[in-house]
């Protein structure tokens, strides 16, 4: 065990925990933010993905070891009703989820993307969002406010 | 005026013996409710106390808050398909209170009668139809309590926003927040003494025409989205209890091995770490959510030595197809002589098709928490069915049903009997072992590689053609593993893996189904055979209810077979299935699925392609209890590759009366990508030992790479018929449909699911 200084959501938290423990566990259990999910613990669906210094990780596979004083901003910390990404006001104009337990993957993901690619293409945005899952199988909707967001975004 | 009815179970105690006995017995929900109030509304409405939550009690389902706000409580639950908004619509309407108004509280046993949970696409067909009875009947009551108010006979009063009123004077006046806000209703119901989806308790009160709706048919929107969007929703992944230890659960590597030895030595060193070991039962427990990982890692297990339970999975339909039969059933009536007719055939068209074993692989593997205080148990689960959760810890732990309380919170999706109920019976195990709340979580290999599985099957068609073409014959027959391994809820021990692994036998049971069309011939047979599981206990492939349970499997079979029939008489498929089909609701949806799409008569295969890329389109379409839909399938196939895109579906949906247009084209979509992906990618794999299909690596689903680029819905509303169900009709079709495009495309036909690029270059070679 050891002291270890999260940065996430703006706030510098402590906790002691293990090094190798994996992001998603600290931040679900010892900081109380039940975003983003445990979905396969294997980085392979993306439900567990937040941002570290703007880019989409998957915290279920990344110990604490490597986010040292990086900046972490998880689904919470992305927006709020008052204040939303573009991406999360398409997702709910746009009616996307079904279960909505996969969408930390999508909008996180999607969310670095558009911060980073305007006017994206659709064979841009399916590039940048392949290999996350949805089971429910929202992909329709997924793409439609990406696309709606990426047009707020100009 | 009406007479106000007495309800009979309330003459127990006399109405003055409540009232005398002080304010507090004539309280309920909201705030206390002035005695002359309560005299005022007569003997039927003043109890205080909640009356039993049983079904034949319309405050089961139905109750007036002070503020005037209606809760309505559903036995059924919304897996994100809007029941929420459906449900609440639906009972709105009915009270001429503001959708706004209207909460619905789902899947809390404590406040919920057993409606079956989510279930068979029920959720408006059986669910909804019981709340509509349910607040229609509230309607009327209120209204004559209004009646009895205002002096006024109750055919002289109307409703507008929860105000009842004179018609023609809306100053004679009294809210429903007036006449029971904060109090429950005390008025019986005709219950038919069902539990589950049959539950129907309808009272005096008719409800609406659909002529006059203002709120059904709406398309209002989910409110549940933007919590979750916003990261304000808890998941039943999320919930956390005070003094709440991690659970994870230890599977053997080879089914049916069991634990002989183990060494809690090797897991001390972690806080809290503990092993709950009973039978074939193994789970650990730490303080931590890592603690409780690494000591499922950690600890050191021997295993019996057991057989390897499989068969080669390369032999599967080789083992289906000589495999006992243990239950045959013919599906319907059989029409005429179907032996006979084929004696004389002057041609018979047959072929056979297979589909294997399907995962439901939630998006997060299911987790469940459960405490055991005093005696009394309660479970949170992501269960579709939290009512029967609660009678199966009753009997897996041997307490009183009445000391159980099992609780819905939304889990990681559903669409079945998934591990959520195994996870949920785990959690109860575990908490009753170590004294303390646990919540237990499993990883992805037991979501998938442990959880109740769709069954495989064969399915074997035929037809009879007589000297002129005409089909004078009909047969189709499923053999496969039943779809009732386990039951479609954890009700019992036999039908959790708790349950068997602690030493309950797995007693399978017999079902399957047949086609569900409406296709007419002189001659026709449709039935179905079960064969027994691989491994009578504890079994990563046992198999249980898999969204729309065996109706993908079966109308891939049933709809690419009449495909086939019509190639053989090179008639144009749509062509062929409106000469047989016979239901006019099923012609129409074919007929709009056809002209939507821009379908051009023509026999498939076409003819004008060649080269790598090739295009095709196919038809298919099937009935539901009572919905119908018909799909058009257009899509792409590169030969070389073997690679298909589903490029766009057009589908026409037929479920009698709409309740919310948004929701079920939402709906239709998911079912058309889920369908899209299970007919692709989806098989479960094994080896002689288990299941090797374990994470999403080895069970791959559709690609958002691979979405279709449009799907397009048409709705046929028939709001004078009952609303039928939508939650899984539309996926039954989708794998016929694009099979009968590969066919048009290439003139080769795929009989195997999944269609997956190896699959298919081997197809097309």
């Amino acid at each position: 065990m050891a002291r270890i200084n999260l940065d996430v959501n703006g706030k510098v938290q402590t906790i002691d925990a293990d090094a190798d423990m994996p992001l998603l566990y600290a931040l679900r259990n010892d900081l109380g933010l039940n975003n983003p999910h445990f979905g396969c613990g294997l980085a392979q669906c993306g439900a567990c993905t937040v941002h570290v210094d703007g880019q989409p990780v998957r915290s279920c596979v990344t110990p604490l070891s490597a986010v040292g004083s990086s900046k972490v901003i998880t689904l919470a910390g992305l927006g709020t009703p008052e204040k939303p990404h573009p991406i999360q006001k398409a997702y709910v104009e746009e009616q996307v989820p079904q279960c909505g337990y996969c969408i930390n993957g999508w909008i996180m993901t999607a969310a670095a993307f558009l911060n980073q690619t305007k006017k994206p293409t659709d064979a841009q945005i399916k590039e940048a969002l392949t290999g996350l899952k949805c089971r429910c199988g929202t992909h329709m909707g997924i793409l439609r406010a990406v696309k709606r967001a990426a047009a707020m975004m100009g | 005026m009406t007479k106000m009815e007495k309800a009979t179970h309330f003459s127990r105690i006399s109405r003055r013996s409540l009232l005398k006995a002080g304010g507090a017995l004539v309280v309920s929900l909201g705030a206390p409710v002035a005695l002359d109030t309560v005299l005022g509304i007569g003997d039927a409405f003043a109890q205080g106390t909640k009356p039993p939550l049983t079904p034949d009690q319309l405050s089961s389902y139905i109750a007036i808050n002070a503020d005037g706000t209606v809760s309505a409580f559903f036995g059924k639950m919304d897996m994100g398909q809007g029941l929420f908004v459906a449900i609440g619509q639906m009972v709105a309407e009915e009270l001429d209170v503001p959708f706004k108004a209207v909460t619905v509280i789902m899947g809390d046993t404590a406040t919920s009668v057993n409606q079956g949970g989510a279930s068979g696409s029920t959720g408006i067909q059986m669910g909804g139809k019981q709340m509509r009875m349910a607040a229609a009947e509230a309607r009327r009551v209120l209204v004559d309590m209004a009646a009895a108010k205002l002096g006024l006979p109750a055919d002289a009063l109307a409703v507008t926003d929860g105000v009842v009123h004179a018609k023609g004077d809306e100053t004679k006046k009294a809210s429903y927040a007036e006449l029971i806000g904060g109090r429950y209703f005390n008025v019986e119901l005709d219950w038919n003494k069902q539990i589950g989806n049959l539950l129907y308790a309808p009272g005096k009160a008719k409800p609406k025409e659909a002529k006059h709706y203002k709120i059904v048919g709406k398309p209002i929107a989910r409110e549940d989205i933007a919590p979750k969007v916003y990261a304000q929703e808890d998941f039943c992944t999320d919930v956390k209890l005070p003094g709440m230890v991690h659970g994870r659960m230890i599977r053997p590597a080879v089914a049916g091995s069991v634990p002989v030895k183990v060494d809690e030595n090797s897991i001390k060193d972690i806080p809290g770490a503990k092993v709950v070991w009973e039978k074939g039962f193994l789970g650990v427990v730490a303080d931590k959510e890592w603690g409780a990982i690494k000591a499922a890692e950690k600890l050191k297990v021997e295993w019996s030595d057991a057989k390897p339970p499989f068969p080669d999975q390369a032999a599967l339909y080789d083992h289906i197809r000589s495999a006992q039969v243990r239950k045959r059933e013919i599906g319907g009536r059989e029409v005429g002589n179907v032996d006979d007719a084929f004696k004389t055939a002057a041609r018979v068209v047959e072929a056979e098709y297979e589909w294997p074993f399907q995962s439901h692989a939630c998006m997060g593997p299911a987790c469940a928490m459960a405490e055991v205080k005093d005696g009394n148990v309660t479970c949170w689960t992501g269960s579709q069915k939290p009512h029967f959760v609660k009678d199966g810890i009753a009997l897996s732990l041997g307490v009183p049903v009445e000391k159980v309380r099992s609780i819905w919170v939304v889990g990681p999706g559903s669409y079945g009997r998934s591990d959520a109920d195994d996870a949920a019976m785990d959690a109860a195990v575990l908490a009753n072992a170590v004294g303390k709340p646990v919540r237990v979580q499993y990883t992805r290999n037991q979501a998938t590689g442990w959880d109740p599985k769709g069954p495989a099957s064969i399915h074997r068609a035929r037809a009879a053609v007589d000297a002129s073409g005409n089909v004078v014959a009909y047969e189709f027959t499923s053999k496969g593993f039943s779809r009732i391994d386990v039951n479609t809820n954890g009700g019992a021990p036999k039908d959790t893996l708790a349950g068997h692994l602690r030493g309950t036998e797995l007693k399978s049971a017999d079902g399957f189904g047949v086609p569900a069309e409406s296709y007419e011939f002189a001659n026709k047979r449709m039935a179905w055979e079960t064969i027994p599981p691989l491994l009578e206990r504890a079994s990563p492939l046992r198999s249980a209810h898999l969204r729309d349970p065996v109706g993908p499997q079966v109308h891939f079979a049933s709809e690419s077979f009449m495909d086939e029939v019509a190639a053989a008489l090179n008639i144009d498929p749509i062509e062929f299935r409106l000469r047989h089909v016979k239901d006019a609701r099923d012609i129409a949806v074919i007929q709009a699925a056809a002209e939507k799409a821009g379908w051009q008569a023509r026999p498939s295969p076409r003819k004008d392609q060649a080269g790598n890329k090739v295009s095709g389109r196919g038809i298919a379409y099937s009935q539901r209890n009572g919905t119908r839909c018909a799909i058009v399938a257009e899509v792409d196939i590169d030969r070389a590759s073997g690679k298909i895109w589903a490029r766009k579906f057009t589908i026409a949906h037929d479920c009698g009366q709409i309740i919310n247009p948004d929701g079920l084209k939402h709906t239709i979509e998911g079912n058309i990508v889920q369908g899209v992906s299970r007919t692709l990618w989806e098989e479960v794999k094994f080896d002689l030992n288990n299941v090797t299909s374990v994470d999403w690596m080895t069970y791959p689903i559709l690609d958002i790479t691979e979405t279709p680029e449009a799907i397009e819905v048409v709705l046929i509303n028939h709001p004078e018929l009952p609303p039928t169900g939508a939650g899984e009709p539309s996926i039954r079709p989708v794998a016929a449909a694009i099979a009968n495009a590969i066919f048009d495309a290439t003139g080769v036909r795929i009989r195997r699911v999944p269609f997956s690029p190896d699959r298919v270059k081997q197809s097309l070679s």
